[in-house]
């Protein structure tokens, strides 16, 4: 279903969108007064095949690789561009529909064609199929986040769901002393969030910090269990472990402290910089922590973002 | 500007990710401290780094990087190699050292700011 109404989409968009939306505005241009003998250069090093001669502002021409290897194989004498140039150039205009640059280039079968103001009859650039699809796909890609945005009500998924209360409860355990395999939790519940229909902001946000608080775990807690706790009003997750604990929370929360052995600063973790990621990610956020005991973590989010933030 | 361009650029190697190479490259972030990529990079960087572990794929992936250059020609771990493949997360290799590396690539239109 989907992808029928993305193909009536692009149907509706190459009418829609214009010669002009799509055109390529930098462009390579010559003079007529170019010396031939200079073409090969200009073309090799732009990498491109022809190139429009442009005279106060109005095309005169296309000057091609053919026309140079003509010119070459006749053993002329340098002469100016103007010279040697096509002078029938078939152009397109700038409010002309897309499909009628996608027939042109049926018909004709070139690579380029110029794109002139119908108005004033100036060179505006040159359209190729290249600058078609992506004009076309950036369009598409554009619907797609407004739809996207539009159905991130962030807690959509609850409004759904008849109840008179709503709890979604998601645990995952953390194995202690696996750095390598860190972010796999966060990871999971990055792309659960995401089915979820969560808005992509909150997601960052959560992903973060419970990225932090997972290498928490596995490097200090000896492992533990993350709990994700869903409802109509906002998400909470829950990081415990019964690890060493921590003796001073406010040291601890410095930006910049870090017990951390040297084996996992070499990897690059163990900065100092876990709750400060963390408290600049989250809506809310307590520790706490009994040594001996272990340590639990509360960070709060909500589901929908505040743009004024 | 996409990681293509940089790749024949820089001549770079190529280990994962072949099939990513029209990712569009934002920015860069260079930093070898998983934290602080976390905090500070933004979508569609191309993250400089010498961590070679399995967490850069897991970072690389939160962050939805446009892909990970490995500097000084160090070769990602198996595991990292394995991971990355599977998320479909670029990493690329280049032989230079990093303070090289980058000045080449800032040189090249890669700004570490979306307003340099």
């Amino acid at each position: 279903m989907r992808r029928l109404s993305e193909i009536r989409k692009v149907q509706e968009l190459v009418f829609e969108l214009k010669v002009g939306d799509a055109k390529e505005q930098k462009v390579v241009t010559l003079t007529p007064t170019t010396m031939m003998s200079q073409v090969r250069q200009i073309l090799k090093s732009n990498k491109i095949a022809a190139a429009p001669v442009i005279e106060h502002d109005a095309l005169v021409g296309i000057i091609s690789v053919n026309d140079y290897i003509n010119w070459l194989t006749q053993r002329e004498p340098d002469c100016r561009v103007f010279e040697k140039m096509s002078h029938k150039v078939v152009i397109l205009f700038e409010d002309e529909p897309l499909v009628d640059a996608i027939k042109s280039f049926d018909t004709y079968g070139f690579y380029e064609f110029p794109v002139i103001e119908r108005k004033t009859g100036r060179f505006t650039g040159i359209i190729t199929r290249r600058d078609i699809i992506l004009r076309l796909l950036k369009a598409i890609e554009i619907d797609y986040s407004k739809m996207e945005l539009s159905s991130y009500s962030g807690g959509h998924f609850f409004n759904e769901m008849v109840a008179n209360e709503i709890t979604l409860e998601l645990s995952y355990l953390v194995s202690g002393g696996e750095v390598r395999h860190g972010g796999e939790v966060a990871s999971t519940i990055k792309r659960n969030l995401a089915n979820l229909g969560i808005h992509p902001e909150i997601i960052r946000r959560v992903a973060i910090a419970t990225y932090e608080a997972e290498m928490n775990l596995i490097i200090y807690g000896g492992g533990g269990k993350i709990t994700v706790c869903m409802d109509g009003t906002g998400i909470s997750i829950n990081v415990e472990d019964s690890g060493p604990g921590i003796p001073d929370i406010q040291k601890a929360l410095q930006p910049g402290f870090s017990t951390a052995p040297d084996w996992v600063r070499e990897l690059g973790f163990g900065a100092g910089m876990g709750f400060t990621n963390i408290q600049n990610c989250a809506q809310t956020f307590e520790v706490a922590s009994t040594v001996g005991i272990g340590t639990t973590l509360r960070m709060g989010f909500p589901l929908e973002i505040e743009f004024n933030e | 500007m996409r990681l293509r361009d940089i790749v024949e650029e820089l001549g770079l190697e190529v280990v994962t990710g072949s099939e990513r190479l029209e990712n569009e490259v934002v920015r860069g972030y260079a930093s070898d401290l998983m934290s602080d990529v976390l905090a500070n990079s933004q979508k569609g960087d191309l993250w400089v780094t010498l961590q070679i572990h399995l967490n850069i794929v897991a970072v690389a992936n939160m962050k939805e990087l446009a892909g990970i250059v490995l500097i000084n020609g160090r070769r990602p771990e198996k595991e990292t190699e394995e991971r990355a493949r599977q998320e479909n997360i670029p990493i690329l290799v280049s032989k230079q050292p990093a303070f090289e590396l980058i000045g080449r690539l800032y040189r090249f239109g890669v700004s570490g700011m979306s307003n340099a």
